[in-house]
C-alpha cells in the first residue's frame, strides 16, 4: 500500500494519477471495451477524444472507489478536509445514492428516523429498501408562496418527544426553494436525544465554500451530510459527495455505500469530483460571490416586473424560514396569473430559456458562475415579456403546495404489500402503494403507506392540467394508482 | 511587406484585406477591437476578428439603417439605437433637424473611445447635443421604456457573442413596448447566402413576426460584408415601408447620399426568391 502524505488543497491526486496513466501509453486489455474510443467513432466524435480516453477502468494506479488505498483515498481525503468533515466518500450513483447510503448506514429495519415530509424521493426510497419507517415533520407552509419550508425546532422536538426510540433526524439544507431550518439547534436538539442529525445537502455544496451563505451540516456538527457537488460545485452530473463526521464508523459507512454501489465507478465522474473539490477549494469563495451577485440581481429586477414576486431573506423569521440561500432565484408567479410550470413551458417553448422548474406556484432558476450577465438579461427580458403578453386573472388557481399526509403503514410495507390498480379518481380514501410525484422537484405528493384523500387526488389532477411531468406510478399514464389491498 | 487581415466568411471561405498598418488593438470587458489601415477599404474596424467598419463602404450600410424608416414617417423625432458604437447610424440621424433626441445605448465603451479616436468619418456626430450615450446591455435598456420612442434601430454584431441578446424574442418583445403606437423597429438581420448567418436571419425573422403586425426585410449590397449581400428588417406596428414611403416629403429635405435614393427605396424591398424562401420557411 502506499504510503498516504498529507497534500495541499491545489493537488488533485486523481486526475494527476490519470494523466500519468495516458502519459504511459499503456496497452488495454482491460474493459471499457471501447479502448479509449477507437472501437466507438461516432460516440468519439461526439463527446470528444479526451473524454474517451479519460474513461478508464479500475487499475492499480488509478486505485479502486469501492476500496481506496492510494488516489481515490487521497482525494477524498482532501475533499473531507475542504468540507471540513472527518471522512468523504465519491459517490457516483448520484446524490440519490448519497442520500441512500447516509440512510441506510443510520437506520435499520423497523428503527424510525425523523424527517420533513418534503424530502427527496431518494429519502423515502431508501426506507422502502431497508425497512425503516419515518416520522414525518410538517415543514410548515409559506401560505402565499405555497411552498413547504424547513423544520421549525419547535416541531422536531416534538417529534422526538413522541418518538424518544427514533435513532436519527434528517434536515434539508436547504429546500430546493432555498429554505434553511435552524441546523444548529436541531443537530445539538438530535444529538441531546441521542439521535444521529443526518443533512439532505443536495442543494447546498456551495454552503462550504461561499461567505454570508447559510450554514453547513459539517459547521453544524452533523453525522452525516449527502452533498450534490454536480448540482452547484461544478462536477459531473451524477457525481456526489457523502461526508462523515468524527462520530461515525465511516468503514461501516463504504459498507453500506457497497451494498448498492456500482463497481466500476466512472472516472470521468471520480476525477470531476476531485477537479470541482480543488476548484471550490481555490476559487470557491469568489464563483459563490459572483453567483450571489447575479441572483440578487436578477431577483431585484425580477421584483421591478410586478406580479411575479423573487422572494428572498426578507422573508427569514427565525423559524421555520430560518435562512435563505441567496443563490437561488425562485419566483412566485401566480399574481400573473400563471401557473409556475406554465411559464416554465414559455420560458423553454418561446424563448429558449430553460430553467429548473416549475410547479403550481413558482418557478427556480438554477444561477451559478458559469452564468453570464447575458444570460440573466434574457431571463429578465423574457419575464417582462411573459408578463406583458400571457398574464390574467389568477381567480381559480390552486393556491397551496403541500398536504399533510397522513401515513398508514411503512413505506416497504406499502410498496411490498399485496397491491391493486384503481383510477386515480376512485382511490380516495385508501392506502397508497407507490409514489406519484412532479419531477422536478421530485418531492412526493404521495409516498407508499399514506391515505389518498380527495384533496391529493384534486392536486394531482391539476398539476396534470397544468402540464407538470407527473412521475412515480407503475400506470406511465397516471390514470390509475397501486393501492394497498 | 505582406500583411493581411483575414476573416472567415465559413469555415471554407477566407476574405482578406491587405493591411498597411495595424493601428490598435484593445482587448474590452466584451471583445477584442481592432483597427487598420488598409489601401483599398481605408480605414477599417474589426470586433472579435470580424469586420464591421469600413471607410470605403460604410455608408451603405448608415444610408440603408437610417433613410428607410425615416422615410416612411416624417414625424419620427425620439430615437433609440441599439448598438452603433461606431456612430456611422448616428451621423446619418443627426442629419434631419426634426430629430430631437437620439438615445445610443451600446454596452462596450471602449468601443466608442477606439472610434472617436481613430474613426471620425463615422464618430463625427456623437457629440451632437440631441445624442446621449448609455454604455450598457441593451436589453437591459429597452425593457424599462414604455411607449416612449418612434423608431429603434439595432444596429447589431452577429448573434454570436455579445450581440446575442439582441436577436432573442424578449428583446423585439421588449423593443415593441417600448415604441409608440406607430412605432418602426429596424434592425442588422444578417444575411442568407452562407449558413450560419442564414439560420441567424431565420430566427430573427420569425420572432419578429411573431412580434410585430408588419414585418418585412430589405437588402443592399455591401462588398466587404459575408456574400456581399446583407439583409435589413423593417418591422412596424402600422407603416408598411412599401406604400407609405413619403418620396416627396424626403427628397424635399434635400439629404445628400451616395446609395439611399426614394427609388432604391422600395425596390430594395423586392428581394430574390432564394430570401423568399428563407423568409417562408422561418
Amino acid at each position: 500500500m502506499e504510503k498516504i502524505t498529507k497534500l495541499p488543497q491545489d493537488s488533485a491526486p486523481v486526475l494527476e494519477a490519470m494523466r500519468e496513466h495516458l502519459h504511459n501509453r499503456v496497452v488495454p486489455f482491460d474493459v471499457p471495451g471501447h479502448k479509449g474510443g477507437r472501437g466507438n467513432r461516432e460516440l468519439t466524435d461526439f463527446l470528444g477524444l479526451s473524454c474517451l480516453r479519460a474513461d478508464v477502468n479500475s487499475m492499480k494506479p488509478l486505485d479502486n472507489l469501492c476500496h481506496p488505498v492510494s488516489v481515490i483515498k487521497q482525494a477524498q481525503a482532501l475533499a473531507a478536509e475542504a468540507f471540513g468533515a472527518e471522512n468523504a466518500f465519491f459517490i457516483v450513483n448520484g446524490t440519490t445514492g448519497s442520500v441512500q447510503a447516509m440512510i441506510m448506514a443510520s437506520v435499520k429495519s423497523g428503527e424510525k428516523i425523523i424527517m420533513p415530509r418534503n424530502v427527496h424521493r431518494s429519502a423515502i426510497n431508501a426506507l422502502v429498501v431497508n425497512g425503516a419507517i419515518p416520522v414525518y415533520v410538517d415543514p410548515g407552509t409559506n401560505k402565499k408562496l405555497g411552498i413547504p419550508l424547513g423544520m421549525s425546532v419547535s416541531a422536531v422536538e416534538k417529534a422526538i418527544r413522541e418518538n424518544p426510540d427514533a435513532k436519527a433526524v434528517l434536515i434539508n439544507n436547504p429546500t430546493y426553494y432555498g429554505v434553511c431550518s435552524d441546523i444548529k439547534s436541531i443537530v445539538e436538539l438530535a444529538h441531546k436525544n441521542g439521535m444521529l442529525a443526518l443533512v439532505d445537502e443536495a442543494h447546498g455544496t456551495h454552503f462550504y465554500f461561499g461567505d454570508d451563505l447559510p450554514m453547513s451540516g459539517m459547521a453544524a456538527g452533523a453525522d452525516m451530510a449527502a452533498v450534490s457537488m454536480h448540482k452547484t460545485g461544478g462536477s459531473l452530473t451524477q457525481s456526489s459527495i457523502l461526508l462523515c463526521g468524527k462520530n461515525i464508523n465511516s468503514d461501516y459507512v463504504r459498507q453500506v455505500i457497497n451494498l448498492t454501489q456500482t463497481t466500476s465507478g466512472s472516472y470521468l465522474l471520480i476525477s470531476s469530483l476531485d477537479i470541482a473539490r480543488k476548484n471550490l477549494s481555490l476559487n470557491g469563495r469568489e464563483i459563490f460571490a459572483r453567483t450571489v451577485k447575479y441572483a440578487e440581481y436578477a431577483r431585484n429586477e425580477i421584483n421591478k416586473v410586478g406580479g411575479f414576486y423573487a422572494f428572498g431573506s426578507e422573508l427569514c423569521d427565525g423559524d421555520s424560514f430560518f435562512d435563505f440561500d441567496k443563490t437561488k432565484l425562485s419566483v412566485h408567479t401566480r399574481d400573473v396569473g400563471l401557473a409556475g410550470i406554465e411559464v416554465y413551458d414559455i420560458l423553454r417553448d418561446d424563448y429558449g430559456i430553460q430553467i429548473e422548474f416549475g410547479d403550481i406556484g413558482n418557478i427556480l432558476a438554477i444561477i451559478s458562475a458559469g452564468d453570464r450577465a447575458l444570460e440573466i438579461e434574457r431571463l429578465i427580458s423574457s419575464m417582462y415579456e411573459i408578463k406583458r403578453l400571457y398574464s390574467r386573472d389568477k381567480s381559480g388557481m390552486f393556491d397551496h403546495e403541500y398536504i399533510d399526509p397522513e401515513v398508514i403503514m411503512p413505506p416497504q410495507n406499502a410498496f411490498y404489500g399485496n397491491k391493486k390498480s384503481v383510477p386515480i379518481n376512485e382511490s380516495s380514501g385508501m392506502i397508497c402503494g407507490e409514489f406519484v410525484m412532479c419531477y422536478p422537484p421530485g418531492i412526493p405528493i404521495l409516498a407508499p403507506g399514506e391515505k389518498i384523500t380527495r384533496e391529493i387526488i384534486s392536486y394531482i389532477n391539476y398539476a396534470k392540467e397544468k402540464g407538470c411531468f407527473m412521475t412515480g406510478t407503475q400506470d406511465i399514464k397516471m390514470e390509475n394508482i397501486n393501492v394497498v389491498v | 511587406m505582406d500583411l493581411w487581415f483575414t476573416e472567415h466568411h465559413s469555415d471554407n471561405v477566407k476574405f482578406s484585406i491587405r493591411v498597411d498598418k495595424h493601428l490598435t488593438s484593445v482587448q474590452s470587458e466584451y471583445q477584442r477591437i481592432d483597427v487598420f489601415d488598409t489601401p483599398e477599404f481605408g480605414r477599417i474596424l474589426t470586433l472579435d476578428g470580424l469586420l464591421m467598419v469600413t471607410e470605403k463602404d460604410e455608408y451603405i450600410y448608415h444610408e440603408m439603417i437610417t433613410h428607410v424608416p425615416m422615410a416612411v414617417d416624417p414625424d419620427i423625432s425620439n430615437i433609440l439605437v441599439i448598438g452603433a458604437g461606431d456612430g456611422g447610424t448616428v451621423r446619418e440621424l443627426t442629419r434631419y433637424s426634426h430629430v430631437q433626441n437620439i438615445d445610443m445605448v451600446e454596452i462596450d465603451e471602449k468601443v466608442v473611445e477606439v472610434c472617436r479616436e481613430y474613426l471620425p468619418q463615422t464618430a463625427c456626430r456623437l457629440s451632437d447635443p440631441r445624442v446621449h450615450i448609455y454604455y450598457q446591455d441593451g436589453l437591459r435598456y429597452v425593457r424599462g421604456k414604455e411607449n416612449e420612442y418612434d423608431l429603434i434601430i439595432v444596429d447589431s454584431t452577429d448573434p454570436f457573442g455579445v450581440g446575442e441578446g439582441l436577436f432573442t424574442k424578449e428583446f423585439y418583445g421588449n423593443c415593441f413596448k417600448a415604441l409608440k403606437e406607430n412605432g418602426i423597429m429596424v434592425n442588422q438581420h444578417e444575411s442568407t447566402f452562407y449558413t450560419s448567418y442564414a439560420n441567424s436571419m431565420k430566427r430573427a425573422h420569425s420572432r419578429i413576426k411573431s412580434t410585430f403586425p408588419i414585418s418585412l426585410v430589405y437588402q443592399a449590397h455591401i462588398p466587404t460584408y459575408p456574400s456581399g449581400h446583407w439583409l435589413f428588417g423593417f418591422a412596424s406596428k402600422s407603416y408598411d415601408p412599401r406604400s407609405d414611403l413619403k418620396a416627396d416629403y424626403w427628397n424635399s429635405l434635400g439629404i445628400k447620399t451616395r446609395y439611399y435614393n426614394t427609388i432604391l427605396h422600395t425596390g430594395c424591398f423586392a428581394i430574390p426568391n432564394n430570401v423568399r424562401d428563407c423568409l417562408r420557411e422561418s
